[in-house]
């Protein structure tokens, strides 16, 4: 048993490494915040805001574990939001009955997951057919659809979203917030989705070796064009909390996503190089960086000691991870 | 080899002088002396970073940091000199701002040779922690009054003209630093051996190795370089707008890279030119700065800005893709 443990650990090392260093950090702020940090109303506060970053960090997780990256992603996030917001706030009658409301917002999720796929054809399509490096393909449609965005709405927030979209956002499940619960129930799809099928498999094999994987008669483009699409199905829901727990949509909302996205997969142990990387990561390392920042919020730390933080913990993470890799070698 | 490089540059300007001709011929104040020169001044800080972007990418790494380099640097550098009330030449100012980019640029270089990062995360980091250092522990005001040697160096024309209506226009001195810079990395890369070294790490590091390139050396000399040119082409930028904003410059680092792929550097390394690279500084500048000219309404500049860069790319990746090899 104990060795089994032992095993375990070895070979999930830099997520282990990672869960430790949570914890620490974890028992650092309740030390430092006693009475506000191990608090019911901190933790529910929290558990509303990282799940959309969550939701960003898995659809970056897609594409890095391929090899890629997706820098559209809030791009994407934004534009679904707007859409959707658009549907309520100019195809929806005013004083409609609860189950009108209610139809329109599964109108507007489904929405949201169309455009976000539809986005993510668009960048699978470049990357995989044209053969545009994923950084420059992302950076290219980032541009474009937060450009339809600010088209759209003239680069102000749309606002007037009816009550009832905001539970998606803001309502919870007794003690869980709806947020959190929909990041788990992904978190534990994309563990299966990753782990137990063929395509999950595919990816991998792809992200460690392209040539390779042509070879054994992987699809690759096909594999490929369907992994940013589900990754911009994710941009989309991430859209959607976003717009619902914020009550507006708005064309450059969220931008430094993009970066604690990279950040949290990276952290997390996915490769940027691609080929591995694991869905649990993901989850350490969002409450990772969670925990910090909402620790630094009640130590009243500027946002840009936060920046700096963030920088300094993915180096310093980076490096540790480099010292135990090496030491396990030999 | 040498043929692919040069058709691909042809290729570019071809691009470019269909794009001049179309924007002319929709508003001919495209022509005019004084957008000419504006454009060419607008080329200079994006033309500085992307040399030094394209040492980074010709080594096979990249570089994202490069952005907050400069602004650290050259708003380090003015409020020094405004503390010491500073009025010699403007040679201190620079020699300051590009020494602080070095040590920045050893520290990439430090992080991605000493522990086998990936650059793309290294930089990542740096450039996040550099920002954040700068806002939270050294200022977050705009610095509008910056020492008169800066403001000479703004006002520093090689050329001026005076218009029928009584207005002057200049042609920049700062150009004559970017062609400057521009030989020198030429030079770098043609002649010296250093210059092979960076081509043959990108090629392949294994065999760079084995052939007995100091690798670890290669990897300062670059990311070290970058990190000058950032921090000259960062008081050169704060200089002409005579600001030195701690917020400026975000999201340059994207259009900057972009410029040096679509002038024919590979991301995957081992290939790029200086003239490609001006190339490719040129395309971007003159696609940004003609929007309004063609009457493209300010809303619609992202997505225009988008659409091009997404054909641009996708033109050369099909091309690099039907000449054999990326």
């Amino acid at each position: 048993m104990a060795q089994g443990l032992g095993k375990i650990i070895k070979s999930e090392n830099n997520i282990f490494q990672l869960a430790v260093i949570t914890i620490c950090t974890f028992a650092l702020m309740c030390w430092l915040l006693p009475g506000t940090f191990l608090t019911m109303r901190n933790f529910r506060s929290m558990s509303f805001q990282f799940p959309e970053l969550g939701i960003l960090s898995l659809a970056m997780m897609l594409a890095m574990l391929t090899g890629g990256i997706d820098l559209s992603l809030v791009g994407i996030a934004n534009l679904a939001s707007i859409l959707g917001a658009f549907v309520f706030v100019k195809l929806m009658p005013a004083n409609s009955s609860h189950e009108v409301v209610v139809a329109y917002i599964v109108g507007v999720v489904a929405l949201a997951l169309f455009v976000g796929m539809s986005c993510g054809l668009l960048n699978g399509f470049l990357i995989s057919k044209l053969n545009v490096p994923p950084i420059l393909a992302t950076l290219g449609t980032m541009q474009f659809y937060t450009g339809i965005a600010i088209v759209l709405t003239k680069g102000a927030a749309v606002i007037g979203l009816p009550t009832q979209y905001s539970v998606i956002g803001n309502g919870s499940l007794g003690v869980f917030s709806i947020p959190l619960i929909i990041f788990i129930v992904l978190l534990i799809f994309f563990a299966i989705l990753l782990r137990k099928t063929n395509f999950g498999i595919n990816l991998y094999l792809i992200g460690s070796n392209a040539k390779a994987a042509i070879f054994s008669g992987i699809k690759v483009n096909k594999n490929l064009m369907i992994s940013y699409m589900i990754g911009g199905c994710l941009a989309g829901l991430a859209g959607l909390i976003m717009s619902s727990r914020t009550n507006a949509a708005k064309a450059d909302y969220g931008t430094s996503y993009i970066l604690q996205s990279i950040l949290v997969a990276v952290l997390g142990g996915v490769k940027p190089t691609g080929g591995s990387g694991k869905a649990i990561g993901i989850l350490i390392a969002v409450l990772a960086l969670q925990f910090l920042s909402s620790g630094f919020s009640m130590l009243r730390f500027s946002n840009f000691a936060k920046e700096f933080v963030w920088g300094v913990f993915l180096l310093a993470i980076m490096i540790v991870n480099y010292f135990t890799n090496e030491r396990n070698k030999t | 080899m040498n043929k692919i490089f040069k058709r691909n540059e042809l290729w570019l300007f071809c691009i470019l002088a269909l794009l001049a001709f179309l924007v002319g011929g929709s508003n001919s104040s495209f022509w005019s002396r004084t957008n000419l020169f504006s454009l060419f001044k607008s080329s200079v800080v994006m033309g500085v970073f992307a040399l030094g972007v394209l040492l980074v990418i010709v080594s096979g790494g990249i570089d994202i940091s490069f952005p907050a380099v400069a602004v650290f640097s050259f708003y380090i550098t003015v409020k020094y000199l405004l503390y010491i009330k500073f009025t010699g030449s403007i040679v201190m100012p620079f020699v300051m701002s590009m020494t602080i980019g070095i040590i920045l640029g050893l520290l990439n270089a430090f992080l991605i040779s000493t522990f086998k990062l990936i650059p793309l995360i290294v930089t990542l980091g740096t450039g996040s922690a550099v920002t954040g250092f700068l806002r939270a522990f050294v200022g977050t005001t705009t610095l509008s009054n910056l020492p008169q040697p800066l403001i000479d160096f703004s006002r520093w024309n090689i050329y001026t003209e005076t218009l029928a209506d009584g207005s002057v226009i200049g042609f920049s001195g700062s150009f004559l630093i970017f062609v400057a810079l521009a030989l020198l990395v030429a030079f770098i890369l043609r002649v010296t051996t250093m210059g092979r070294g960076v081509y043959a790490l990108g090629g392949d590091q294994i065999a760079a190795v084995r052939a007995g390139f100091p690798v670890r050396k290669i990897y300062y000399f670059t990311y070290g370089m970058a990190g000058a040119l950032a921090g000259i082409a960062g008081i050169i930028h704060c200089s002409l707008i005579r600001l030195a904003n701690p917020r400026d410059l975000e999201g340059i680092e994207l259009e900057v890279i972009a410029a040096v792929v679509l002038g024919g550097a590979s991301l995957t390394g081992g290939k790029g030119t200086v003239l490609g690279t001006i190339l490719g500084v040129f395309l971007i500048v003159l696609i940004k700065g003609s929007l309004i000219l063609v009457g493209i309404p300010t809303d619609w500049q992202k997505v225009t800005i988008g659409v091009v860069l997404i054909t641009a790319t996708a033109l050369t990746a099909y091309r690099s893709a039907t000449h054999g090899g990326r």
